[in-house]
C-alpha cells in the first residue's frame, strides 16, 4: 500500500511538472470575456460555428452578473489575456484605455453603420466600438391594459400614467392583476432603479446644461429629483408587493409580468427573448417612456444607448489580435452568424449585419420617427458606479421601510451628494 | 505446541534502513510539491501584495511606486476605522459565545447520552456548508421572521450584527465541539475519581479538574474562533453586504455592518481603480493586526495550560 502511495505521489509530481511546460499555439486564437450573461449560450454556439468554419479557436468566458470589472482585472494579469473585452463608457476608457488596440481603420470598425457608437480616448485613439445598443422604459402588457378599460395610447404623460396605475392598483383584486411588478432592491433588480430610472434625472439636467455634460460632471444639481421621486413612488406603491419587502427582494418581477400578474414592468428590450419564451406576443406588448411629470414629456421617447462596446486587447499577441479582428468582422458580416447574434443582442449597428427583430427596439425607432426625443444613457457617467449605486440602494431601502421626507433627504444625499463624493474618489 | 506461522517475505520492512536511507536522502524531493505549492500559493502572493501596498496599480503587473501615501489614505478612511470597531466587537462576542456553547455541547455529549454520535454529526454538519450559501440561507430565515414585523435584516444594524453572530455560532459551534470532545475525553479518569473521593462536587470537578485539563483545546479553539471572527468575509457579504448604510448629508456613506475583509474588498473593487493600492495597504495592516492578536492570544492561553 505504501509503495502504491509513493508511486502515486511521484506520478502526481511528474504530471504537474509536465503541465507546467505546457503547449504553445501557432495560430492565433480568440478569447472573448463576455459582459452579457443572458447571451452566453448563443455566443458559445457562434464560437463553435466559427471554429468549425475556420479552425480558429474561440473561447467565450462570461463574467457573472455584476462582477465584470473584478473578472476583467484578474484575467488581464494572466498569460492568456482576453482578446475581446468590454470598455463601455468614458470611465472605462480612462481605466482600460492603455490596453485598447487602436481600432481605427480596421475592417470591423468600417462596418459600423452609426459613428456615434465609438469611444475614443483623449488622444483620439478609437478604443472601442459598440456591438449592440439597447433601450429601456416601462414595458406594458396592452392586453391587460385593455382589460382594465384603457386604450394602448391613452398613457401620454405622468398624469395619465398615474391615473391608470392607481386605478388598476385599486381594482387589483377584481382585475386579477396589479399595476407595477415588484421594484425589488436586491442586486439582481436594483439597477433598474439606481441605474435606469436615475437616467431621467441626469438626462433632463443635461438638457438644461449640455455643456456641463460633455464628460462626467464633478457634481450634479438634482433639479429633477422630484420627478425621479414621482415615478419611483408610483412604482413602489402601486404594486402587489408591499413596499416594506422590497429591500430583501426575491419577488421575481419578470415572472410577475410574464404570468400576467402585473401590467407594467420597468426594464429594457433585452427582456424580449424571455418574454417571447414565456409565450407573450409582440402585439400585446409595448414600451413607454419614463413619464415623470416633466414639462413637454408628451414628446419623450425611450432611453436608448449602450454599454456594450468591444475593445481589442493591445497586449495580446499579434496573431491573436489578427484572429480576433477577423472573428469580429465575420460576426458582423456573415449572414448566419449575425442573425444569431442579433437574436441575442437585439440589434447590431453594422451595415451588413442581420436586421433586428426586437419589437421594443422597433418601438424606440417609431418614437424617434414620430419626432419624439430619445433619452440617451446619461447614466453611463455615474462615477464609481458600484459604490454610488450601493449607497443609493441603501438610502432607498430606508425610504421604502419608512417613506418620510427625512428618509427621502437621505436618498437625495446619496443621489446628488454621492455623485460629488464618488467623483472625487474616482479622480484623486 | 503451536506452530508459528511465518509470514511470507514481502521485501524490506517500512522502517528498515534499506528503505529509510534513500528516502531520507531524497527528502527534499518529497517536500518539493508542498513547498512549491506553499511558495506559489502563499509566499509569493503575500510578498507581492506587500509590495503593491506601496504602489498605485490597475492590474497587479502594471504598477507605479507611490510610497506610504496608500497607508496615509487608509488611516484617514472613516469607513475603515468604523469597520475595525465593528469587527473587534463582533470577534469578542463571537469568541465568547462560540466557545461557551461549543464547550457546553461537548460536555453534554461526553456524558454518555444515548445517540451521542448522531448528535455530534448533526452539530458538525453546518460546518460543511460554504459561507456564501449559509449567508443566503440565513438571510431568508431571518427575513422570513423579520418580514412579519415589517422589517428586514438589511434595514437594521442591530439585527445585522446579531444575525451574523447567530450565523457564525451555528456554523462554528459544531467544529469547536469536536475539538472540545477530544480534549474532554483525554482528561484522566483517575484524576476525576480522586476528586470525587476527596468530596469535590460537580462544579468543583468541572472548574478545578476538567477545564484546566482541556486548556490546550481552549487555546486552539479560541485561536480559531478569534481569527475566524476577524477574517470573516463570505458570510458578511452574503448576509448583509454591509447594509444598512449611514448616508451622510454630503453623500458619503458608512456601511454599518461591514467588517474589515469586506471593507477591503469594497475598497478594491468599488471605486474604479484609484483606490486599489489603498485597499492593498488596508490588507497589509489587516494581516499584521490578525497575526498580532492571534499571537498574543496564543501566548496568554498557553500560560494557563497544565502538564498532565
Amino acid at each position: 500500500m505504501k509503495k502504491f502511495f509513493a508511486l502515486l505521489l511521484v506520478a502526481v509530481m511528474a504530471i504537474s511538472l509536465v503541465a507546467c511546460v505546457g503547449g504553445e499555439e501557432e495560430k492565433g486564437s480568440v478569447y472573448w470575456l463576455n459582459f452579457k450573461p443572458e447571451s452566453d449560450e448563443a455566443l458559445k454556439e457562434i464560437a463553435a460555428m466559427y471554429t468549425e468554419e475556420t479552425g480558429v479557436d474561440v473561447q467565450i468566458v462570461t463574467a457573472a452578473s455584476g462582477t465584470y470589472n473584478e473578472t476583467l482585472t484578474a484575467e488581464m494579469d494572466k498569460t492568456k489575456v482576453p482578446t475581446i473585452f468590454v470598455v463601455g463608457n468614458a470611465a472605462a476608457v480612462e481605466q482600460w484605455g492603455e490596453y485598447c488596440y487602436d481600432l481605427t481603420d480596421t475592417a470591423v470598425a468600417k462596418e459600423l453603420s452609426d459613428p456615434s457608437y465609438q469611444l475614443k480616448d483623449a488622444d483620439g485613439k478609437l478604443c472601442s466600438i459598440g456591438y449592440c445598443y439597447e433601450c429601456y422604459g416601462i414595458i406594458v402588457n396592452t392586453k391587460l391594459l385593455k382589460a382594465a378599460g384603457y386604450e394602448a395610447d391613452y398613457i401620454k404623460n405622468f398624469a395619465t400614467l398615474k391615473e391608470v396605475a392607481e386605478d388598476v392598483h385599486a381594482r387589483a383584486a377584481e382585475l386579477g392583476f396589479d399595476a407595477f411588478s415588484a421594484a425589488d432592491m436586491d442586486d439582481s433588480s436594483s439597477w433598474r432603479f439606481t441605474g435606469h430610472l436615475a437616467n431621467l434625472e441626469y438626462y433632463y439636467e443635461s438638457v438644461d446644461d449640455p455643456a456641463a455634460w460633455t464628460s462626467c460632471p464633478a457634481e450634479i444639481k438634482g433639479t429633477y429629483m422630484d420627478n425621479y421621486k414621482n415615478l419611483y413612488d408610483l412604482m413602489a406603491v402601486n404594486s402587489a408587493t408591499p413596499r416594506g419587502e422590497l429591500a430583501t427582494g426575491g419577488h421575481d418581477a419578470a415572472n410577475q409580468f410574464k404570468t400576467e400578474k402585473a401590467l407594467f414592468y420597468a426594464n429594457g428590450n433585452w427582456e424580449w427573448s424571455g418574454l417571447a419564451e414565456a409565450g407573450m406576443k409582440a402585439e400585446d406588448l409595448t414600451m413607454i417612456p419614463y413619464y415623470c411629470g416633466v414639462e413637454g414629456e408628451e414628446k419623450a421617447g425611450l432611453n436608448c444607448g449602450t454599454e456594450n462596446y468591444w475593445a481589442v486587447n493591445a497586449e495580446a499577441s499579434e496573431a491573436d489580435i489578427k484572429a480576433t479582428l477577423d472573428f469580429m468582422y465575420w460576426l458582423v458580416t456573415d449572414a448566419e452568424a449575425s442573425e444569431k447574434a442579433v437574436a441575442t443582442f437585439g440589434v447590431m449597428p453594422y451595415t451588413n449585419a442581420a436586421e433586428s427583430t426586437n419589437p421594443f427596439l422597433a418601438q424606440a425607432n417609431a418614437y424617434a420617427a414620430a419626432g419624439n426625443y430619445t433619452m440617451p444613457w446619461v447614466t453611463n457617467f455615474q462615477p464609481n458606479v458600484d459604490a454610488y449605486r450601493a449607497a443609493l440602494v441603501a438610502a432607498l431601502n430606508d425610504y421604502n421601510a419608512d417613506p418620510t421626507d427625512a428618509n427621502w433627504d437621505k436618498v437625495e444625499a446619496a443621489f446628488v451628494g454621492g455623485w460629488a463624493t464618488q467623483y472625487e474618489a474616482a479622480n484623486q | 505446541m503451536k506452530k508459528k506461522k511465518k509470514k511470507a517475505y514481502s521485501g524490506a520492512a517500512v522502517n528498515s534502513k534499506l528503505l529509510r536511507r534513500p528516502i531520507r536522502r531524497q527528502g527534499w524531493f518529497f517536500l518539493l510539491p508542498m513547498v512549491a505549492a506553499f511558495c506559489i500559493g502563499f509566499v509569493w502572493p503575500f510578498l507581492h501584495g506587500m509590495f503593491l501596498s506601496f504602489c498605485k496599480f490597475k492590474t497587479t503587473s502594471n504598477w507605479q511606486w507611490v510610497g506610504f501615501s496608500n497607508y496615509v489614505k487608509a488611516f484617514a478612511d472613516e469607513s475603515f476605522r468604523y469597520s475595525f470597531g465593528f469587527t473587534a466587537l463582533f470577534a469578542v462576542v463571537s469568541v465568547i459565545l462560540i466557545n461557551v456553547l461549543a464547550f457546553v455541547v461537548a460536555y453534554a455529549l461526553t456524558q454518555g447520552i444515548k445517540g451521542t454520535n448522531i448528535f455530534r454529526t448533526v452539530f458538525f454538519m453546518p460546518n460543511l456548508i460554504g459561507g456564501i450559501v449559509l449567508g443566503y440561507i440565513w438571510s431568508m430565515i431571518f427575513d422570513g421572521i423579520l418580514g412579519a414585523y415589517g422589517t428586514s435584516i438589511l434595514l437594521n444594524k442591530t439585527w445585522g450584527f446579531w444575525g451574523l453572530i447567530i450565523l457564525m455560532c451555528w456554523q462554528q459551534v459544531g467544529y469547536m465541539m469536536i475539538i472540545y470532545v477530544a480534549g474532554l475525553q483525554a482528561v484522566p479518569e483517575d484524576m476525576i475519581e480522586a476528586a470525587k473521593i476527596d468530596g469535590a462536587n460537580a462544579f468543583q470537578t468541572l472548574f478545578k479538574i476538567t477545564i484546566p485539563n482541556v486548556m490546550p483545546s481552549i487555546t486552539i479553539c479560541t485561536f480559531l474562533s478569534l481569527t475566524n471572527g476577524f477574517k470573516l468575509f463570505d458570510q458578511n457579504l452574503a448576509l448583509t453586504g454591509g447594509l444598512p448604510y449611514i448616508i451622510n448629508p454630503d453623500g458619503s456613506t458608512v456601511h454599518t455592518t461591514e467588517m474589515l475583509a469586506l471593507n477591503i474588498y469594497n475598497t478594491f473593487y468599488g471605486q474604479a481603480s484609484t483606490s486599489r493600492g489603498v485597499a492593498q495597504a488596508k490588507a497589509v495592516m489587516f494581516f499584521i493586526l490578525v497575526a498580532c492578536i492571534g499571537l498574543v492570544q496564543l501566548k496568554s492561553t498557553r500560560n494557563k495550560e497544565v502538564q498532565q
